[in-house]
């Protein structure tokens, strides 16, 4: 357990950290090291890091229980916020670098693949979570709140399945993601059946 | 994971594509074409440097895509689709290193009247080397613009004779998986397969690469031969090619046993038939930066007037 004068710093610390994947961004960008490809660099680093900071936010449940670290818990909500801020900036990617806002182009690509439609899914159910995450939203909603947010589980699925779709032959990577993401959904759901017994 | 930075390539040893087009000029303006050997560019008074491979002897100039903006030697080379040595487009420059080129022998055979054991010295031979700028297009939808040097594949046919059961040919890739780490996973059926009909082959458009920007291939570019085929997408050429066969019924490719419905046989580029997991009708340029647009892609890959008449009366939507 950490003392309550220094989770102001751990949050501060933890912002700044969230930061670092788009600053290495920017850095590589205006050093010319975003690779020959570099939209498709920006759209997998974007990505990428959405996914993984949607798993972490995912971890803190299992370690606010079984480890018993309660404060965990004041930074899921900056966690879901980041995540959707480098899911947003994925989707900016993708609509601006990658298809310069020509919106046929892009509803066609929408409708017609089912990879580029499960993740478009999984952003559009980002946006209520990101809007109603302040306190006053939550006591405006009190029990409705936590409905609204088991969303997040939905997105996590979406989100796995857009990796593991778009990957044309090797999906050792995304399998990776599946499985973290089985393995935190089979203990909420391990530990609910517990729980009514 | 993050897709790691490509390799460092020091940029002294990059030849600029203005210096390459300069010595193409002068080359051409003294009248030199084809004689002057490559490697004396070196003593011309450029010292930029040739690049990491070995520079290529005795190179006909052609006119092919010289209209065309070149794609720079660093992001053909670092930048591959080629999963012997790893799936990332990284991994192929990576780890191309360990791979032995030399010796290499190529066994011809099938239904040919002559097969026979070719080594590179002897594959050379068959054709003067010319040099094809074409561009190419990844099923993935990117595109660059690769100044290839090689051989018609036609010479080698014509050394062979085809009897008159062959009717298709197949490329056959090393497979070696003590320098090629991909090989050890089992994400394709090695070895890789690729193949064309046998008028697809004869074109005069298709070329076994022995070379691009003037230099023997590098590993991740398939050496030390492959084969292009400029209006199909980029997996149909075969990279590190070990084995070459004749055969009379259109073989399975190693693309159309990994996934029928995504892969045919004919693989021509083609702006109308979507892969079913991505849009072919327009492609990224490589090289031409972060805010760019994506550009139309061409039917045949903007080879439709040269090859169009090989699939005339064909459903192109069937035979994807």
């Amino acid at each position: 357990m950490i003392s309550k004068s220094l989770l102001p710093w751990v949050k501060r610390c933890l912002f700044l950290l969230a930061l670092l994947p788009l600053s290495r961004l920017f850095w590589l960008g205006f050093t010319d090291q975003l690779g020959a490809n570099p939209v498709e660099f920006v759209e997998h680093s974007t990505g990428t890091w959405a996914l993984v900071i949607l798993l972490l936010t995912l971890t803190v449940t299992p370690l606010h229980r079984v480890p018993g670290w309660g404060w965990l818990v004041t930074l899921r909500r900056m966690l879901g916020l980041f995540m959707c801020f480098y899911a947003s900036l994925h989707v900016l990617a993708y609509i601006w670098l990658d298809h310069w806002f020509e919106w046929s182009a892009i509803i066609q690509d929408i409708a017609k693949h089912p990879y580029v439609l499960v993740g478009f899914l999984a952003f559009i159910c980002t946006i209520p979570l990101a809007v109603t995450s302040t306190d006053g939203m939550m006591r405006r909603l009190g029990k409705r709140w936590k409905t609204l947010h088991s969303l997040v589980y939905l997105i996590a699925i979406l989100a796995v399945l857009h990796y593991l779709w778009l990957v044309k032959q090797d999906i050792s990577q995304p399998l990776g993601y599946t499985l973290i993401l089985a393995g935190l959904l089979f203990f909420r759901l391990h530990r609910k059946l517990k729980n009514k017994i | 994971m993050l897709i790691g930075r490509p390799p460092d390539i020091v940029s002294s040893d990059i030849t600029p594509e203005h210096v390459f087009r300069q010595r193409r000029e002068l080359i051409k303006a003294a009248g030199l074409g084809g004689i002057l050997a490559l490697g004396g560019w070196r003593h011309l008074g450029f010292a930029a440097g040739t690049g990491h491979q070995p520079a290529l002897q005795h190179i006909q100039k052609t006119t092919y895509g010289r209209e065309e903006k070149l794609t720079s030697y660093r992001d053909i080379t670092s930048y591959n689709n080629f999963y012997e040595f790893g799936t990332s487009k990284e991994q192929p420059a990576e780890n191309a290193g360990r791979f032995k080129t030399a010796p290499w022998t190529i066994a011809v055979e099938g239904e040919v009247l002559k097969p026979r054991q070719l080594g590179m010295e002897e594959l050379m031979k068959l054709a003067p080397l010319e040099e094809r700028i074409y561009r190419m297009r990844c099923v993935e939808g990117w595109s660059m613009v690769i100044p290839w040097v090689g051989i018609p594949l036609a010479s080698l046919i014509k050394l062979v004779q085809p009897t008159a059961n062959a009717k298709f040919i197949e490329f056959i890739s090393a497979a070696d998986d003590a320098t090629m780490p991909g090989v050890r996973a089992p994400i394709l059926d090695w070895p890789y397969r690729e193949a064309l009909r046998l008028d697809e082959a004869r074109h005069p458009l298709t070329i076994l690469a022995l070379g691009l920007y003037g230099e023997m291939l590098p590993g991740q570019n398939g050496a030390p031969v492959r084969l292009v085929v400029p209006w199909k997408y980029g997996f149909k050429g075969g990279k590190s090619i070990v084995r070459i066969r004749f055969v009379e019924k259109m073989p399975q490719t190693t693309w159309m046993r990994a996934a029928s419905t995504e892969y045919g046989f004919y693989a021509n580029v083609n702006p109308t038939v979507d892969h079913p997991r991505w849009s072919q009708a327009s492609e990224r340029r490589i090289g031409t930066g972060l805010f760019t647009k994506r550009i139309a892609t061409q039917m045949f890959n903007g080879y439709a007037e040269q090859v169009g008449q090989l699939y005339t009366g064909m459903d192109l939507r069937k035979h994807f």
